[in-house]
């Protein structure tokens, strides 16, 4: 297991080094000068080129573009991620309060599409072609098939319907626990809409290959309860492929974290972000990325070692 | 005996054919029939989808709109729909159906564009990587892994960042973000068509790499490259509407699904019927080719199910 464990994590930093490097390419080697996009901007297009060269400086795009990309990865190391061309502050201060917000919108609707979607998944493998199995099936149709802001902007129709919209906003959840709980449950329930139906697609799946295995047979012909054979034999198998799906599906909740905070107006990353890409804030967004592209790899990191703790065959291959 | 031999031959080589390529050869329309009775949803997502094109063709270039769908007051502000307006109007007294249907043109044309270029360059690539082999498919492989690594709409962002808004830079970032799950997909079969023996037999009569990745290889993974054309469409006009309703996709001047949504959840707490005239349009839209991708795939190329 030390063996595998240190692969894994030996592979970790060449992985980050190359998100930098693409962020940065993307980022910078696409035509438009972040300067004039800056001055015409903000003063309507009047600049003098002792105005262009001034900002140029001040951004630091007058250098030469590997001495740029030295700068930065430098500055990265020391958790130094630049000023913000638009709030003329660094980075990290904007960032700081929002990490948090995007992390708990992220993990809640993790956590709710696997405590809905595997239950579900189960169900509907143990007796296929029941109500509750088509019921599933057509839940993992839809859920697939329908874009999250769609999930979002139904869920607030439907709110206001009810009248139980949250407060605008965002408390703390140590401040207001209800509160917080209100103004992130509906939210984290759209984004959570797809990896739901994803994840009960996948244990379904997983679950009906399950039961048709060898050892399967075996503990019910030794005379094991079916909550034992189902569980303990069956579910603990169907584990590595639910777990596989749910790391990937983490880094796609990023993704969709910029829309639902959009829609749910909540301070968040993923609407800082959109307010950076208006502003060709090319700091903010270079920072934003190379963040979310090292949670995405962490997870895929841990879902590995995890992977090889729970299944020995996978450390010893 | 050698004539009746060239007639099987003929006979079995044109059955071959007609099963192989339901579509291609013979006409169209009896080979929508079979596809039809085999995959009756499928056959009405490809109808639905081709009814959305026809009405954004038309919208476009026959002016077949009721209305201008930029022009302000055409009816009183938030109408309902039913009435002299189908589907109402909006808070400028905008036409609410000729702006869907002006929406239409545009997540047409930007999906299809958008996807014909992506998903054949993605092939192109593909293909060629596995047939060099070595360092270049190695180098074109980690930089897809990375590309794929990052959740799609955030790499679109990135690029309208860099880009700013416009139509043509839409497709520009969707081509971005559906380039690299091509080209891995291709890849993967090409390695295996690469194996073969007709690609062995191509070369040893001389065939240019050039001949062989377009003439043998090529037309190997075309069924691969329609299914995922297909399957990619629904994404694409997804993506495209999750653009504009940030507003950083095509810009809220033009009529688009997304920024019609996006102008639904800003008056969302007292009209509520807004943003249902696009809502239903994507998902109708978005439903129909995805059974019809799912319908495609089944019947061209099983090994695909599950991606």
């Amino acid at each position: 297991m030390r063996e595998y464990a240190a692969k894994r994590i030996a592979l970790f930093f060449p992985t980050v080094l190359l998100i930098t490097i693409i962020v940065f390419v993307v980022m910078r080697l696409v035509p438009g000068d972040p300067a004039i996009a800056f001055l015409e901007g903000d003063s309507g297009g009047e600049y003098t080129q002792a105005d262009l060269e001034n900002l140029r400086a001040q951004f630091g795009t007058d250098k030469n573009l590997f001495i740029q990309y030295f700068d930065w990865v430098g500055g990265l190391l020391k958790g130094d991620f630049g000023d913000s061309f638009w709030f003329k502050a660094p980075v990290m201060g904007e960032l700081k309060e929002r990490i948090p917000v995007t992390i708990e919108l992220a993990v809640l609707s993790i956590i709710m599409a696997v405590v809905v979607a595997v239950p579900f998944g189960i169900l509907s493998a143990l007796k296929p072609d029941s109500w509750l199995d088509y019921a599933a099936r057509i839940f993992t149709l839809v859920g697939i098939g329908i874009p999250n802001f769609m999930v979002a902007v139904l869920i607030i129709l439907f709110l206001v319907r009810v009248g139980g919209l949250a407060p605008l906003g965002y408390e703390k959840p140590w401040d207001e626990p209800l509160t917080n709980l209100h103004q992130m449950v509906f939210p984290a329930l759209a984004l959570a809409f797809y990896e739901m139906a994803f994840i009960a697609r996948v244990t379904r799946s997983a679950m009906m290959e399950i039961l048709r295995e060898d050892y399967m047979r075996t503990a019910r012909s030794k005379g094991l309860a079916e909550q034992v054979v189902v569980f303990r034999h069956g579910l603990k198998n169907a584990v590595l492929p639910i777990l596989t799906i749910s790391g990937w599906q983490f880094g796609r909740l990023f993704g969709g974290t910029v829309v639902i905070e959009t829609i749910f107006l909540i301070p968040g990353m993923g609407r800082i972000l959109i307010e950076g890409v208006f502003h060709r804030d090319y700091p903010l967004i270079q920072a934003e990325i190379v963040i979310i592209g090292v949670v995405i790899v962490a997870v895929n990191l841990a879902v590995d070692l995890l992977y090889g703790l729970l299944d020995p065959r996978i450390r010893y291959a | 005996m050698q004539v009746f031999g060239n007639q099987n031959t003929a006979e079995v080589e044109l059955t071959v054919r007609q099963e192989a390529n339901p579509w291609g050869a013979g006409s169209i329309l009896s080979g929508f029939w079979s596809f039809a009775r085999r995959k009756p949803i499928g056959a009405t997502g490809a109808i639905v989808l081709f009814a959305v094109i026809a009405i954004g063709l038309l919208t476009r270039y026959a002016g077949i709109a009721p209305n201008d769908p930029d022009e302000v007051g055409v009816g009183a502000k938030f109408l309902g729909p039913g009435g002299n307006l189908f589907l109402g109007t909006d808070q400028l007294g905008r036409d609410t159906l000729s702006r869907l249907m002006f929406g239409a043109w545009i997540s047409m044309k930007v999906g299809l564009v958008s996807v014909l270029i992506g998903i054949t360059a993605g092939t192109l690539i593909g293909i060629s990587s596995a047939y060099a082999g070595g360092i270049a498919d190695l180098l074109v492989q980690r930089v897809v892994d990375a590309l794929m690594g990052f959740p799609p709409i955030i790499l679109a962002l990135g690029l309208m960042a860099a880009l700013g808004a416009s139509d043509r830079n839409v497709i520009i970032a969707l081509i971005a973000i559906l380039l690299p799950g091509a080209t891995r997909v291709v890849r993967s079969q090409a390695l295996s068509i690469k194996e073969l023996d007709y690609v062995l037999a191509a070369r040893a009569i001389g065939g240019t790499s050039t001949r062989i990745v377009l003439r043998h290889m090529l037309p190997n993974v075309m069924a691969t490259y329609i299914v995922l054309i297909t399957i990619s469409l629904g994404f694409a006009i997804v993506v495209e509407a999750a653009l504009s309703f940030l507003g950083v996709g095509i810009p809220p001047d033009v009529a688009t699904w997304g920024g019609m949504i996006q102008l639904g959840r800003k008056f969302i707490d007292t009209q509520a019927w807004l943003p249902i005239p696009p809502l239903i349009a994507i998902g109708v839209v978005v439903f129909s080719v995805n059974f019809l991708g799912d319908a495609l795939r089944d019947v061209l190329d099983p090994r695909l199910r599950g991606r």
